[in-house]
């Protein structure tokens, strides 16, 4: 199982980023280990379209699930194609939402 | 000659003076009006055309045959906009995003994809007086405007007097709107954000290499130093004063241009159009 959580830092303290599309790094993260990988988001940069990146990106990792702040139409379309699951949540680090999610809370 | 309208700021006066211009000038020159602000086009509300001509616009949208496609992601490589993106069995393509340069279909290997053109707007064109008029209005929803100012600007006839209206900004729609004219007169109002725009605008004419001249429309001789100040650093000409004003306002809220309503500001747009000329062909001198 991989999770892909938007992050402002590249650690598991770090805040969600309330973006998926900008947000500044993904957090690839297994939550049953807590083992991670930090990536930088390669849309958050992007002049547009950065939320279709970004999912590109997600589903490249082969991440089964999103954990962010917002998802856009485009990415929420995008994600869905990649068939990646999606979840929001209004804050929290990343290390209290993969427990969440671990935990069946989100 | 072709002089374009623009601001910086929305709401500091473009219409007024481009439609000013326009009627002051019809009585001596054939005038073209192109309104080329095609979110928000208003120049109409002003000069009441008769529009009779209407014509949808296209931009080419990349259309995929699955059946051909073998998912390589090339055109997702080469798309700058990310308006296209592929999946393990699956493409997307996001037609809001897409500017149509067909770089998807021409890189694709397996030929799969077409360009089909979808309609963002339409341009209409018409009649005010002895005037020719051609505007565009985008679709709602639509998140490009750059081809329908170029549709308005394809009816540029060169043999007019041409007053090109711009949006606000200095963004992609308004330089493809001031570019090619021959001066570009910058409406500004004497407030810090009116400065601030102003100053954005005149970069932008710098880089395309347009002369241009300032008119500072409600004009409230206590703050205008801040646009005159400047102004006079750097060295670009202060054209117009137009005065904040309840009689020109009220005309403007019955739809009516100052121009039209206070038949002495025909004479005072008149000599802008005058001074324009001057400063052009000082310039176009000068670059010679």
């Amino acid at each position: 199982m991989k999770i892909a959580v938007s992050a402002r830092e590249n650690n598991l303290d770090a805040l969600v980023d309330p973006r998926f599309g900008r947000c500044r790094y993904f957090i690839l993260a297994d939550p049953e280990t807590m083992s991670f990988e930090t990536c930088p988001n390669p849309g958050a940069d992007a002049a547009g379209g950065a939320g279709i990146k970004a999912a590109q990106f997600v589903v490249s990792k082969k991440a089964d699930a999103v954990i962010a702040g917002e998802v856009g139409p485009h990415a929420l379309q995008a994600l869905e194609a990649g068939r990646v699951k999606v979840y929001t949540v209004s804050s929290g680090t990343v290390r209290e939402v993969l427990d969440n999610y671990k935990n069946g809370k989100l | 000659m072709i002089i374009a309208v623009a601001s910086g700021k929305g709401g500091t006066g473009k219409t007024t003076v481009a439609a000013g211009l326009a009627i002051s000038m019809s009585a001596e020159r054939k005038i073209q009006f192109l309104d080329c602000d095609v979110e928000e086009p208003d120049a109409h509300l002003f000069l009441r055309p008769s529009l009779l001509e209407k014509e949808p616009v296209f931009v080419p949208e990349p259309v995929v045959d699955q059946s051909l496609c073998d998912y390589c992601g090339r055109c997702m490589e080469v798309c700058a906009y990310n308006a296209i993106a592929v999946f393990e069995r699956n493409v997307l393509v996001f037609p809001q995003l897409c500017h149509g340069c067909g770089g998807c279909s021409y890189f694709c290997p397996c030929r799969a994809i077409a360009e089909k053109g979808r309609i963002i707007g339409v341009l209409e064109a018409g009649r005010s007086g002895n005037m020719d008029f051609v505007h565009a209005v985008l679709n709602i929803g639509e998140a490009q405007p750059v081809p329908l100012v170029k549709a308005v600007k394809k009816r540029l006839n060169p043999e007019c007097l041409v007053i090109v209206d711009a949006s606000p900004g200095t963004s992609c729609p308004v330089v493809e709107a001031v570019r090619g004219s021959g001066f570009c007169l910058l409406v500004t109002e004497p407030t810090p954000f009116g400065l601030h725009d102003l100053a954005m605008a005149v970069e932008m004419t710098e880089a395309l290499k347009i002369p241009r001249g300032v008119v500072i429309n409600r004009s409230d001789l206590k703050y205008d130093d801040i646009i005159e100040n400047f102004c006079l650093s750097r060295g670009i000409p202060l054209l117009l004063k137009i005065p904040f004003s309840r009689e020109v306002a009220g005309f403007y809220a019955r739809g009516v241009n100052m121009a039209e309503g206070i038949p002495e500001w025909r004479e005072t747009f008149r000599e802008l159009y005058q001074k324009v000329m001057v400063f052009s062909e000082t310039v176009a001198r000068y670059k010679r």
